[in-house]
């Protein structure tokens, strides 16, 4: 088939790629914006295939199968509370997957250069028009060879330096993918090493991450000027290590971010990969993911008050004096002492945070929301934008557990009803609902917007323990005199309290 | 100091201002307590007790007003009592300092210091002394139960093999202390109760109690009650008028009327007229605790159950606290004590009358020879109801101005922007060959896109938003797929490999989207 083809095949696909990400805006045209980007997938694999340069077609349809079983396993069989964990190590593959192809096209500049080498050729080719040697060459060659052959020295170069930043972004987020992995899957986890959620550096810090990458720039600047393989070897392993090193000093509160960050840079692999293979569409979907994790990077660190940079530097910024002193006591509720102010309240919302998904409680808030729905009260859900692991993270297990959407409320919409409200039912959140915030101008968290459900007449705390929250810090609200403690698995808790409200 | 507390000389009252409980706790203020022979005894407090708690009793009213500096009473001390008064004698007792000139004026000049318990300011730190609040209680609890005493039905709606019994319909008139307390018996007695004040604000509370709060249909600009020390405050004709209107609508259905609306200083307010009564069924009762003051039921007479023509009964008692004497004295004594922990900081039995502490200050009438009524406002607020202040609304300019200012300033921004990136592209496309400022054209629109598209995604559709385009970064598959048909055995493998991976992360990615999606749902 003719290369021209492919090319307006591409074109297809990267409208329809456009489309299914500009279709996510609302929940009804989102379910029509993923066949957009199957759509699109499909026919830029099929013009791939049948396009020049591919062979071994039935290889590839053979591999693409596999990897459809697979993933169709992976896909069906997670539980949504581990979405953030699929997302992460998902995104390992597209880095490593990166990787690869770099390696390839290093290891074909090489091999061209052998092969005009053989016919006594100049390689690169010297400006001007190519001489009638080495264009009969050029013709035996494959696609892609062909397309490096063409080349001169200026714009092999410019390849070297593509693929270089293909493989060393693709490094990078391969390690630092399933790093992430580990923080967020914690226990359950598949990998060989449990990694906890506490941020820990080797020493050094991140003088190492800077020494790393100051040594990668040294390697791409020696392996431009020719010093071969073992350059671009070193390279990918120092890429390796600042991806572990990076995300290791990262604490598990700040995972959102971090994961959106290394779904954008899976994208600028991509994209650095599409420039040293000549390809369009992958520069296209490269430039459209990365840019897109980093816009959710930036919203998730703007609705944390922290700047980008030092959620990647890992920690919070010092605080510059002491934290205020919290004063009181935590009073513990039973579950009837709940049941009765529930039955008491018009009004209820309820903060799901990141002790929801890990008790698996979904089920049990979406139950306790039908039936104080069914009684006439008014139900609803505030939702912080860093709830959760995963940007959104809360809004997909209230989902799967068929709590409707109009009653799932952002942070904005929701903060001002707060005072009117009768009963607020805070599961498994602590730091997003922490008055300290705005409070405390020494505590670490201090300008973060938060829910400010102390307004609301009567707080209700699912927790399982009195410890504290992700940042370690103390939560003044457990403290508060319309604060009640009501300790527990949040999921056994949870199905107490609804045998008591019929 | 010596704390004595005579026998009352009040016909009729049985209440005492010091109980054996009370005695110990005055005594572990360092303080010795002393009591009249036969003072507790209409309470249910025997001289036995009080000796058992260490009191002294003394034989004569007399004696005990001699040896005791501070002296402890319920009601307001007559002629004779006034006269025991001596310099530097205490005495803490209901006064009724706005009507009562000649007293305060014998106990100044007799040098003695006069603390008048309803004058306790409506603060909360001095809950714990305000002896109205605490005989209000008891009032409007006993109020109920004398209604229910007069009244031939049960309270509470039932259904018997006998037949049917419908509940009786209460309506509370004031929802102050008393009322507060009458809605509560009475709705624990099962009655449908009703509860009007002139003050909407306690509405919520009325409701929090369980009784319907009856609105009146009528627009106008509330006194705010905090402002007035929690009390209420005289109404505009139009609200009488309005509010009389509603109780004419209720007065056929109701079986028990309660009316406790006082305002401070001034003779009750009419509010259940005689044609309100006459359209009562008969074997209804009204409870008028206002009888005191007048009556809120101008057909009251006071101290006295009457029954009118049509069999209505309205009862006119004022001593519903004397009635309940041993509850009464064990809640006033209380006040008294608190009064005087209050009295006595250092809890050495040295009493130290601070004029500077508001609670104090408010309630005394008469120190050291001076006539200290009526005292300045308090400096606290009485109810912490603040007015909520809105949110300024800007006038249409200046929402212009600051709608122009923000648009100038993202404007400066976009074009600081544009500005450096252009410069960014042009010095590339200096020195970069053509053949990749082509791909790199490609690459800015690209990115450009993508900035536009994702703002708009919601906040909701993040997670798929990021399956999503997990998904779609695997389109890493069409390098792979054009390099695995190399000669190269090694970039054939590598090149598989790549394949494998993104086919899993397309396949995965799509189908996760998928699943999550297809969660969503409307109500």
């Amino acid at each position: 088939m003719d290369f021209g083809f492919t090319i307006a095949a591409y074109a297809v696909a990267g409208v329809l790629f456009i489309l299914s990400l500009g279709g996510l805006s609302g929940q009804e045209s989102a379910k029509r914006a993923v066949w957009y980007g199957i759509a699109g997938m499909a026919i830029a694999v099929l013009a791939t295939l049948i396009g020049p340069g591919s062979g071994l077609w039935l290889m590839s349809l053979v591999l693409i199968a596999g990897g459809a079983a697979i993933g169709y396993q992976l896909a069906t069989r997670v539980q949504m509370t581990q979405m953030p964990e699929l997302v992460a190590i998902m995104h390992s593959l597209v880095g490593l997957a990166a990787v690869f192809v770099g390696f390839n096209a290093h290891v074909e500049i090489g091999r061209v250069a052998s092969i005009f080498a053989g016919e006594g050729l100049p390689f690169p080719q010297p400006d001007g028009p190519l001489s009638t040697e080495a264009y009969a060459l050029l013709g035996t060659l494959s696609n892609f060879a062909e397309l490096i052959g063409k080349k001169t020295a200026v714009e092999i170069g410019i390849l070297r330096v593509e693929l270089v930043l293909g493989v060393w972004i693709g490094a990078v987020t391969f390690t630092g993918s399933v790093v992430a992995y580990g923080k967020l899957s914690g226990n359950s986890s598949l990998l060989p090493v449990k990694i906890d959620t506490a941020a820990r550096q080797l020493p050094g810090g991140h003088l190492l991450n800077a020494a790393a990458a100051a040594g990668s720039a040294l390697l791409l600047v020696l392996y431009l000027s020719g010093s071969g393989t073992w350059a671009l070897v070193l390279l990918t392993l120092l890429g390796l290590f600042i991806g572990y090193h990076l995300i290791m000093g990262i604490g598990g509160a700040d995972m959102p971010v971090v994961v959106s960050m290394l779904n954008s840079y899976s994208g600028w692999a991509a994209a650095a990969i599409g420039f040293s293979l000549g390809n369009d569409l992958l520069i296209v979907v490269g430039a459209l993911v990365g840019s897109s994790g980093a816009i959710l990077s930036y919203i998730m660190c703007k609705a944390m008050n922290r700047s980008f940079i030092s959620v990647i530097l890992g920690g919070f910024g010092g605080a510059s004096g002491p934290a205020m002193a919290v004063e009181g006591e935590q009073i513990a509720i039973e579950a009837d002492g709940v049941a009765y102010a529930l039955d008491e309240a018009d009004s209820v919302i309820i903060v799901p945070g990141y002790g929801m998904a890990v008790a698996q409680a979904q089920q049990s808030v979406s139950e306790l929301t039908r039936k104080l729905r069914a009684k006439g009260k008014e139900v609803r859900f505030a939702i912080h934008p860093v709830a959760g692991r995963l940007p959104g993270h809360m809004n997909v297990l209230l989902a799967e557990a068929k709590v409707p959407y109009d009653i799932v409320m952002e942070m904005d919409e929701i903060n001002a009803d707060f005072p009117d409200t009768d009963v607020v039912i805070v599961i498994g959140s602590n730091d997003i609902v922490n008055p300290a915030a705005q409070e405390d101008p020494n505590s670490p968290i201090a300008g973060m917007p938060v829910l400010e459900v102390w307004k609301a007449k009567q707080v209700f705390v699912s927790k399982r323990g009195q410890g504290t929250g992700y940042s370690g810090i103390e939560n003044p609200l457990f403290y508060k005199d319309n604060t009640r403690m009501f300790y527990g698995d949040a999921k056994q808790s949870l199905d107490k309290l609804l045998t008591l409200i019929d | 100091m010596k704390i004595g507390a005579p026998k009352e000389t009040f016909p009729g009252e049985n209440r005492v201002a010091m109980t054996p409980v009370s005695a110990r706790d005055l005594q572990k203020l360092g303080h010795e307590c002393l009591i009249e022979a036969g003072a507790g005894a209409n309470a249910g407090f025997s001289d036995a007790d009080y000796e058992a708690a260490g009191v002294q009793v003394f034989k004569t009213a007399a004696a005990l007003w001699k040896a005791a500096d501070i002296v402890a009473k319920v009601r307001q001390p007559d002629d004779a009592e006034l006269k025991r008064l001596r310099d530097g004698q205490t005495l803490i007792s209901f006064f009724n300092p706005a009507g009562n000139e000649a007293g305060l004026e014998a106990a100044r000049a007799k040098g003695a210091s006069v603390i008048a318990m309803e004058m306790v300011p409506r603060i909360s730190r001095a809950q714990k002394m305000d002896a109205l609040s605490s005989m209000a209680n008891v009032a409007g609890y006993r109020a109920v139960i004398e209604a229910g005493n007069n009244f031939g039905r049960f309270f509470t709606g039932q259904i018997t093999a006998a037949g049917k019994v419908p509940p009786a319909k209460v309506l509370i008139v004031g929802a102050g202390v008393a009322g507060l307390a009458a809605i509560g018996t009475s709705t624990s007695l099962g009655a449908v109760t009703y509860a009007f004040d002139v003050r909407p604000e306690v509405a919520e509370q009325v409701e929090s109690m369980g009784a319907e709060f009856v609105y009146l249909d009528f627009e106008e600009e509330q006194q705010d009650g905090a402002a007035t020390g929690g009390y209420a405050s005289v109404s505009s004709p139009e609200f009488r008028e309005a509010q009389l209107a509603k109780f004419r609508e209720l007065a056929p259905e109701m079986d028990i009327v309660i009316t406790t609306a006082l305002i401070p200083n001034r003779e009750a307010p009419e509010l259940w007229t005689e044609d309100m009564v006459a359209a009562m069924k008969p074997g209804s009762v009204i409870v008028d605790l206002a009888a005191e003051k007048g009556g809120n039921c101008k057909l009251t007479v006071k101290d006295e159950k009457i029954v009118t023509d049509n069999g209505v009964t309205i009862i006119g008692y004022t001593d519903f606290p004397s009635r309940m004497a041993t509850q009464s004295s064990n809640l006033y004594a209380t006040n008294i004590r608190h009064m005087l922990t209050d009295l006595t900081p250092d809890k050495d039995g040295v009493v130290v009358h601070d004029m500077d502490d508001d609670v104090i200050r408010g309630a005394t009438v008469t120190h050291a020879g001076e006539i200290t009524y009526p005292p300045p406002p308090p400096k606290v607020q009485a109810i912490a109801a603040r007015p909520q202040e809105k949110p300024k609304e800007l006038t249409p300019e200046e929402k212009r101005a600051r709608e122009v200012a923000a648009f100038k300033a993202q404007t400066r921004n976009q074009v600081t922007l544009l500005g450096i990136g252009g410069a960014l592209v042009l010095a590339m496309g200096l020195i970069a060959p053509a053949s990749f400022m082509q791909h790199f054209i490609v690459f800015v629109l690209a990115v450009f896109i993508g900035f536009q598209v994702i703002w708009n995604v919601s906040h909701s559709l993040h997670t798929p938003l990021m399956a999503v385009t997990n998904a779609i970064s695997s389109i890493i598959i069409l390098g792979a797929l054009m390099q695995v048909g190399s000669s190269s055995v090694l970039i054939t493998i590598l090149a598989a490999l790549g394949i494998f991976m993104a086919a899993i992360n397309i396949f995965g990615g799509f189908l996760v989207t998928r699943r999550m999606l297809a969660m969503f749902q409307k109500s």
